[in-house]
């Protein structure tokens, strides 16, 4: 089963991000201190503007720390790269590419062979079960069809951190609760390092082995929760007793930093 | 690129075709019903409107010695060698705009400036630069186009959604690949609105540039029937202007529908 090993893959030290320019300085990360290992599925919660979205984009490569030190795999995070997956809360598909090139887009800037190309394309069209769509434009997909292509074309370069920037956060509760299970049966059958950002409580509990509580601005760590239901992990999941309790444990302290914010 | 399949008509779709049809065809009857009644010889705008009848026996007449050919063609042509060098000066000015801050900085001030300037308002420079020929009408709407396409193209190119450069930079996309597959692409339904907005506004200028002086051309053909008070070539000048314009904004329509097939649209 995916998850036992104990390596760390990502390596975040005294990490603090502060946006300057705008009136006020804006510090949206205050001494972030956290390891993931590998093959982990670690979500974060925590309420708006704590903090997450940037430290998703740090370890993208998309933004910079201020200060701090980061490391993937023991080396420095230096601007993107196929390795760090990741997916959009707005999907962020080419909308004048068929779901087959939009899967195809990153594999051809690493310049693979073209039977290379299409093959493993077509292995994670179907993954995502959208071989019917394979040549239609993202405008006659739903929502939570455009993610699946979105996951797919995240999959496809085989990062082996794959990170999530609430990607079911724009979709209805039953496409959610669908994708929650592919992404889980993905998950526990490709190993990967998940960083899965999230407001919704629940589904971090159902996806985690480790929730990561955010405080409110400035953010910081305030607690980590582990997550011990043992996978495979269902939809029946959330039934259980031990899962309830989780989630309430956890719900209580978000809510909390909600209030604090909102004084 | 991609097979879009023929399904049949849904009878929700046939029935809005017919009922577009329908009203197509109310739209001009209705037109033809004012310009009989406005041209009607009793009344005082029948001495300003010729009726329908007389403006067709003018086209055959002209149509017989082929000069209506000429007039159109000398105008056509003008318009498309001027919209077609802006278009092809405008595209890259607008890129580089978007792309390259110093640039954009530089010469968006000349623009700013330029833009409320009408470009009829040159002709006097361009006569003495480039005498009264064929260049120098080619110019003016060179200018009129140009002006328009750039802003309506820079546009674009600065809004393109932030979410698609970051997406293609996590899947390993380097400058070069995110200016060619994702700015120009997300950038063509601008590029066709500028060249829509750019072609109507040469047409326009073409004929006022035309009016104040040429040898050939819609615009002096109606100048100069209007010297000699012949209403019915005036009116029949106006029509080709018309029916000019509407078979260039078809062309576009037709561009617009091969190039940006992917767009959302909204469902009327």
């Amino acid at each position: 089963m995916a998850g036992n090993s104990r390596d760390v893959k990502v390596d975040i030290k005294g990490v603090r991000r502060i946006f300057t320019g705008g009136e006020i300085d804006v510090v949206a990360l205050n001494g972030i201190d956290l390891q993931l290992y590998d093959n982990e599925f670690v979500c974060v919660v925590g309420p708006s503007g704590c903090g997450k979205s940037t430290l998703l984009n740090i370890l993208a490569g998309l933004d910079k720390q201020t200060d701090g030190e980061i490391t993937v795999d023991g080396g420095r995070i230096d601007g993107p790269s196929p390795d760090r997956g990741v997916v959009f809360q707005q999907y962020a598909l080419f909308p004048w590419l068929t779901v087959r090139k939009n899967v195809e887009f990153g594999l051809r800037n690493q310049g693979l062979p073209e039977r290379q190309v299409r093959e493993t394309a077509d292995k994670y069209i179907n993954m995502v079960q959208l071989q019917d769509f394979a040549n239609s434009y993202p405008k006659v997909l739903s929502g939570g069809m455009k993610q699946r292509v979105a996951i797919a074309r995240a999959y496809a370069m085989n990062p082996s951190l794959l990170l999530l920037d609430e990607p079911f956060g724009a979709l209805d509760a039953q496409t959610r609760a669908q994708l929650q299970a592919d992404l889980l049966q993905t998950w526990e059958a490709e190993e990967k390092t998940c960083f899965f950002i999230t407001h919704d409580v629940e589904e971090a509990v159902l996806l985690a082995q480790r929730v990561v509580i955010m405080s409110a601005r400035p953010g910081r760590i305030k607690r980590i929760v582990d997550i011990d239901i043992p996978h495979p992990r269902t939809q029946e999941t959330r039934l259980s007793q031990e899962f309830s309790v989780l989630k309430n444990t956890i719900w209580a302290e978000v809510y909390h930093e909600y209030l604090t914010q909102r004084k | 690129m991609v097979s879009m399949r023929k399904r049949p008509l849904t009878p929700k779709e046939k029935h809005d075709r017919k009922m577009t049809i329908v009203y197509t065809a109310i739209s001009v009857i209705l037109a033809l019903a004012v310009w009989l009644t406005v041209s009607y010889p009793g009344f005082k705008s029948g001495r300003v409107f010729a009726p329908p009848q007389k403006v067709l026996t003018a086209f055959e007449e002209q149509a017989k010695t082929s000069l209506i050919w000429v007039h159109i063609g000398a105008s056509v042509y003008r318009v498309l060698v001027g919209f077609g060098l802006a278009f092809v000066v405008a595209v890259p000015t607008s890129f580089l705009m978007g792309w390259y801050k110093p640039f954009r900085e530089i010469v968006q001030p000349w623009l700013r400036f330029i833009r409320c300037i009408p470009p009829l308002a040159f002709i006097p420079l361009v006569i003495v630069g480039a005498g009264v020929g064929e260049s120098a009408k080619i110019i003016v709407i060179f200018i009129a186009a140009f002006l328009v396409m750039v802003i309506s193209i820079y546009g674009g190119v600065v809004n393109v959604d932030n979410t698609l450069i970051k997406a293609a930079r996590v899947l390993g996309a380097n400058d070069r690949t995110i200016f060619l597959k994702v700015i120009i692409p997300a950038s063509i339904p601008y590029i066709i609105i500028g060249a829509r907005l750019g072609l109507s506004s040469s047409l326009t200028t073409l004929i006022a540039a035309e009016l104040t002086g040429a040898q050939r051309g819609l615009g002096q053909m109606i100048q100069e029937a209007a010297n000699y008070f012949k209403m019915d070539v005036v009116l029949m000048g106006i029509i080709i202007i018309g029916v000019v314009g509407l078979l260039f904004e078809k062309i576009v329509s037709i561009a617009e529908r091969r190039l940006t097939a992917w767009q959302e649209t909204r469902e009327m």
